[in-house]
C-alpha cells in the first residue's frame, strides 16, 4: 500500500485551493455584516468547515490518502461534536422536566 | 488441578516443547540465547537511553511501583485516621491533603499507566511480530514526560500537598485553596502527554506492523484491549489537559473561566473534567481484562469463547465510555433531562462489560482449569469487577444515586473495580509474563498465598465500605458518627492485610530476579508469538519475522473436535 | 529488499529506521502517528470551545460587545496571511517531495516570514487591548466597549476565552516555526528528496493544522453580531 506516499499534487491544485480560501474568507466577512437572523453563525460555521475541507483534503493530502486516515480525521471532529452536543445540551435541557431544582 | 510449579503444564506432565501454532511442525524450543535484552549491555547510559520497548517497559515498572507504594502509604494513613470517630490523628485539612494526593498519584502516576506502559510497552510488539514499537524513542520520551509530572506532583506533596481532591473542583480549586494546585496541575497536564503519546504509538503500531497473515481478528485480544485503551488515551486526555490549563490560567491569571463571581460556570469544569475521567477509568480497567482473556484461555487450555465479541466489546466500552460523563454530576445542578439520557447511557455501557464476564465464565465451563497464580488473580478479577460492576448500575440509577452520591458507597464501588480489578488483572499480568520477562521462575506457594491475602484483605477493607456508604457515612470526611465504628475498624484491619499482600511479592519478586530458576520459553505451555521467543527475549524479539497461520486461542483443538 | 529502502549507491538509507521494513511503511506510520496527534490536538483545543460555545450561547450580548472591539481588518489580514503560509508550506512540501532542495528553502522560510508576520499582527492587537483595559483580571474593564452591568461582567469572559484560544494557538505557532527554520537548514543541506521528505511532510500537516484552527477562530471571535 502506497497511498499518499509516492503521490504528488501538482502546483496548480495548491493555488487553486489558495484562491479559493482567499474568496472564502472575503466571504465570510461579507456574509457577517449582512442580518441573516439566526442564519449568521450556520452560515459562517458553514464557510469555515468548506475551507477546513479544503486545506484538509488538499494541502495535507487526505484526498489521496489512504481510508484510515480518512477516519482519523473525522473521528476527531465527530469526536468533538459529540462531546460539544453532550456537554451543550445539559444547558439546553435544563427547566425540561420542572422538577424541582432541574 | 494442578499443584506442581511453573514448567510443568496443567497435567503435571513435565515440561513441554511451547504450544506453537495447531498443525505446524513441532517447534523446536528456541535455544536460550546467552545474550538477551537484559544483558547485552550494561550501564546507565544504556538504560536511560535505550529505545528497546521492554527496557521502558521495566523502566516503567520501577516508577510506577515507586508511585504504587507512594500512593498507599498515604492510604495507610487515611485508613489509620478512619479507625476512630473523631478526627484525632491529622487535622482536617491535612486530611484533605491525604485522600487528594492519595488519589492524585494512584489514578494518574499508577493504574493510569500501569498495565499499558509495563505490560503493554513489553508485550505489545511481541504479540504482532514486531521488533519494537512504531517510535521507539517517542516511547522514551513517554517515560521521561512521565517521570516530569511525577517530579512536579512530588514538588507539590513536599512542599505541602494539595487538598482539592482528585478531582479539583473549582471555585476551591481555583480560588481558595492555599495549597499547591498549580504544581500538582501541571504535574498532571505533562504526564497526560506521556499517556497520549503511548497510546499514539500503539495505535500506529497495531495498524502497520502487524507480522504477515496477523489478521485483525487473529490478534491476542490483549492487543485488542490496548488498541480500544489507546484510543481513549488519544482522544480523551488532551481534554483533561486543557482543563487544568484553564484552572492553571483561572488561579494564576484571575481569568475567570470558571469562576461564578466572574460570569463563569463550575459545572462546565464538571463536564469538561469528566469528559476525560470517565473514560479514564477504562484506561484502568481495559488493559486488565486484556490481562484477564490471556489468563483464562492459557490456564483453562480453552479456546476463548466468543473471541470477535469480546474483541468488539472492547472497542464498545471505549466508545459507549465516552458518552457517559454525566453520571458523575447527577447532583451537580446538570439538568435532570440530561441526567436521564447519562443514565440510560451508563446503563449501556455495562453491557459489553456483562459480555466479557459471561465470555470469560463460558471460557472456564468444562476447561482444563489449573489454578497457578495467574489465574487466582484473573478469577479474583472476574468476581470483584462483577461486583463492582454491578454496584455501578446502582449508583447509575438518578434516584439511588442522589442517595448515595459522595458517599463511602462510591469508594467501595470504584475500590472493586480499580483494586479488585485493575490492580488484581495487573498483578496476574506481571506474573503471567514475569518469566518471559526477567527469564526467572518466581516461588509459585508464595505467590499463591499473597493472592488470597490481597483477596481477602481486598474484602474484608472495602466490602464494608459498601454499607457504611449506604448508611450515609460522606467521603472525604476524617471523623464520623460513633455507630460507623465498627464498619470502619473493619476496615481498616482489611487495609493492613491488604498492605501486608502487596508487600509479599515486592519481595518474592524481587528474590526470584537473582535466585529463582531459570524458565524456559513457554513455561506455561501457552499459546502466542510471545511465548515463542527465548526467555528473557533478545532485543529485536525476532530474528526473521514470523508468519502467521493460525487463529489466536487454538489450545487443545483435538478435543474440542471431539466434543463438537 | 525494496528499493525504496536504499540509497542509489545501494546501501540502506540513512533515515531507515532498524524496525521498519521501507521507507514507504516508515513513511505510512508517520503518516498515521502525525495524523493521531492532530487528533487530539483537535480535543485539546476542542475543550475551549466547548466553553466558547456554552459561554455564547449564555452571554450572546456581552460576546457580541467584546467582538465589536476586534478589528475585523486586521483579522482579516492575519487569517489571509495564514492562509498565504499554507500554500507556502504546501509548496515547500511538494519541492521537497520532487528533490527542489532550493526552491523547498525558500518556501519554508516564507513560510516562517508569513507566520512572523501573523505574530507581530497579534502582538498589535494585544497591546491594544491592553491599552483598553480588557485584559481579564483585576484590571479589567469594560468601558472601552461601552457596555455596563451584566453584560459589561460577563464580557471579561469573552475575552479570557479570546487570550486562551488565540493564545493556544499563537504559542501553537511559535513551536511551530523553529522547526520550520529546522527543517529549512536541513534542506539547504539536501538531507530531502524524492525518497525522503517525511518530516517536511509531517511539519507541514502540524502547519496547516495550525491553521485550520485559526480558520475557526477568525469567525467566532471576530465576526459575532457583526450587522
Amino acid at each position: 500500500m502506497t497511498g499518499a506516499s509516492s503521490h504528488v499534487v501538482p502546483v496548480r491544485v495548491y493555488v487553486g485551493v489558495f484562491a479559493a480560501l482567499l474568496v472564502l474568507t472575503g466571504l465570510t466577512v461579507w456574509v457577517a455584516s449582512l442580518d441573516l437572523g439566526a442564519w449568521n453563525t450556520p452560515v459562517a460555521l458553514a464557510i469555515a468547515v468548506s475551507k477546513a475541507a479544503l486545506v484538509i483534503l488538499f494541502f495535507m493530502h487526505v484526498k489521496y490518502s489512504p481510508r484510515l486516515i480518512w477516519i482519523v480525521v473525522a473521528s476527531g471532529f465527530f469526536w468533538l461534536a459529540h462531546l460539544t452536543a453532550g456537554t451543550v445540551a445539559d444547558y439546553v435541557t435544563r427547566g425540561w422536566l420542572g422538577t424541582p431544582g432541574s | 488441578m494442578s499443584t506442581t510449579q511453573p514448567g510443568a503444564d496443567a497435567r503435571g506432565e513435565g515440561t513441554r516443547p511451547p504450544a506453537g501454532p495447531p498443525g505446524a511442525p513441532p517447534v523446536a524450543e528456541p535455544r536460550p540465547s546467552r545474550v538477551n535484552y537484559l544483558n547485552v549491555s550494561y550501564g546507565v547510559k544504556s538504560w536511560l537511553l535505550t529505545t528497546d520497548h521492554k527496557r521502558i517497559a521495566l523502566l516503567y515498572l520501577a516508577s510506577v511501583t515507586l508511585m504504587f507504594f507512594l500512593g498507599g502509604a498515604f492510604a495507610v494513613l487515611i485508613r489509620l485516621e478512619l479507625v476512630t470517630p473523631p478526627g484525632d490523628l491529622v487535622q482536617s485539612e491535612t486530611y484533605n491533603k491525604l485522600f487528594t494526593l492519595h488519589g492524585i498519584i494512584m489514578v494518574f502516576f499508577f493504574l493510569i499507566p500501569s498495565i499499558p506502559a509495563v505490560l503493554g510497552n513489553f508485550l505489545l510488539p511481541m504479540m504482532i511480530g514486531a521488533r519494537d514499537l512504531a517510535f521507539p524513542r517517542l516511547n522514551l520520551a513517554s517515560w521521561y514526560i512521565y517521570t516530569l509530572g511525577a517530579l512536579f506532583t512530588l514538588y507539590a506533596l513536599v512542599n505541602g500537598g494539595v487538598d482539592t481532591g482528585w478531582t479539583f473542583y473549582p471555585p476551591y480549586s481555583t480560588q481558595f485553596s492555599n495549597t499547591h494546585v498549580l504544581a500538582a496541575g501541571i504535574g498532571i497536564f505533562i504526564n497526560g502527554f506521556s499517556s497520549i503519546l503511548t497510546g499514539l504509538n500503539f495505535i500506529v503500531t497495531t495498524h502497520r506492523m502487524r507480522a504477515p497473515g496477523l489478521t485483525w481478528f487473529r490478534l491476542p485480544l490483549f492487543v485488542w484491549a490496548h488498541y480500544a485503551t489507546s484510543l481513549i488515551m488519544v482522544l480523551g486526555t488532551p481534554v483533561i489537559a486543557v482543563t487544568v490549563l484553564m484552572v492553571a490560567v483561572e488561579r494564576g491569571l484571575h481569568l475567570g473561566i470558571f469562576d461564578p463571581t466572574l460570569g463563569g460556570d463550575p459545572i462546565l469544569f464538571q463536564h469538561l473534567f469528566w469528559i476525560y475521567s470517565h473514560p479514564a477509568v477504562y484506561i484502568m480497567v481495559l488493559p486488565a481484562m486484556g490481562v484477564v482473556s490471556e489468563v483464562v484461555t492459557c490456564f483453562s487450555r480453552k479456546r476463548i469463547f466468543g473471541y470477535s465479541v469480546v474483541a468488539l466489546s472492547s472497542l464498545a466500552i471505549a466508545v459507549i465510555g465516552f458518552l457517559v460523563w454525566g453520571h458523575h454530576m447527577f447532583v451537580s445542578g446538570q439538568s435532570t433531562f440530561a441526567g436521564m439520557v447519562f443514565s440510560l447511557l451508563s446503563y449501556l455501557v455495562a453491557i459489553p462489560s456483562a459480555i466479557k464476564v459471561f465470555n470469560w465464565t463460558a471460557t472456564l465451563y468444562r476447561g482444563s482449569v489449573s489454578l497457578q497464580t495467574p489465574m487466582l488473580y484473573a478469577i479474583g478479577f472476574i468476581g470483584l469487577f462483577t461486583i463492582g460492576g454491578l454496584t455501578g448500575l446502582f449508583l447509575a440509577a438518578m434516584g439511588l444515586d442522589v442517595h448515595v452520591h459522595d458517599t463511602y458507597f462510591v469508594v467501595a464501588h470504584f475500590h472493586y473495580i480499580m483494586v479488585g480489578g485493575a490492580i488484581m488483572g495487573y498483578l496476574g499480568g506481571i506474573h503471567f509474563w514475569w518469566p518471559k520477562i526477567t527469564g526467572r521462575l518466581y516461588p509459585e506457594w508464595w505467590a499463591r498465598i499473597a493472592a488470597v491475602v490481597i483477596f481477602a484483605g481486598f474484602n474484608l477493607t472495602f466490602f464494608p465500605q459498601f454499607v457504611l456508604g449506604y448508611l450515609g457515612m460522606p467521603r472525604r470526611y476524617h471523623y464520623y458518627v460513633e455507630e460507623f465504628q465498627v464498619l470502619n475498624v473493619m476496615s481498616s484491619a482489611g487495609a493492613s492485610i491488604l498492605g501486608v499482600g502487596y508487600l509479599i511479592p515486592m519481595a518474592y519478586l524481587v528474590w526470584s530476579m537473582r535466585y529463582g530458576p531459570k524458565a524456559t520459553a513457554n513455561p506455561w505451555g501457552a499459546i502466542g508469538l510471545e511465548w515463542e521467543t527465548p526467555s528473557p527475549p533478545q532485543t529485536e524479539n525476532f530474528p526473521r519475522s514470523p508468519v502467521v497461520t493460525w487463529e489466536a486461542y487454538e489450545y487443545a483443538p483435538e478435543e474440542e473436535a471431539r466434543v463438537v | 529488499m525494496s528499493s525504496a529502502a536504499e540509497t542509489h549507491e545501494g546501501g540502506l538509507h540513512p533515515a531507515l529506521a532498524h524496525h521498519f521494513e521501507s521507507l514507504p511503511a516508515q513513511k505510512e506510520a508517520a503518516t498515521l502517528g502525525m495524523w493521531l496527534f492532530l487528533a487530539q490536538e483537535v480535543m485539546f483545543f476542542g475543550g475551549l470551545f466547548i466553553a466558547y460555545t456554552v459561554y455564547r450561547n449564555l452571554y450572546f450580548d456581552a460576546f457580541a460587545a467584546g467582538s465589536h472591539h476586534l478589528d475585523v481588518t486586521l483579522g482579516a489580514v492575519n487569517t489571509a496571511v495564514l492562509i498565504c503560509s499554507s500554500l507556502t508550506m504546501a509548496l515547500a512540501v511538494h519541492a521537497s517531495a520532487i528533490g527542489r532542495g532550493r526552491h523547498a528553502v525558500v518556501y519554508l522560510l516564507s513560510t516562517v516570514l508569513l507566520g512572523s508576520v501573523f505574530l507581530g499582527i497579534k502582538v498589535v492587537e494585544y497591546h491594544d487591548k491592553f491599552v483598553h483595559h480588557l485584559v481579564p483580571g483585576p484590571g479589567f474593564s469594560a468601558e472601552a466597549l461601552g457596555v455596563t452591568g451584566e453584560v459589561a461582567r460577563s464580557a471579561e469572559t469573552y475575552y479570557a476565552l479570546y487570550f486562551a484560544m488565540t493564545g493556544l494557538h499563537a504559542l501553537h505557532m511559535v513551536v511551530g516555526i523553529p522547526i520550520l527554520l529546522f527543517l529549512a537548514f536541513k534542506a539547504h543541506r539536501g538531507a530531502y528528496g524524492r525518497d525522503y521528505n517525511t518530516p517536511v511532510e509531517m511539519t507541514g500537516l502540524y502547519w496547516h493544522f495550525v491553521d485550520i484552527v485559526w480558520i475557526f477562530l477568525f469567525p467566532l471571535l471576530y465576526l459575532i453580531g457583526r450587522h
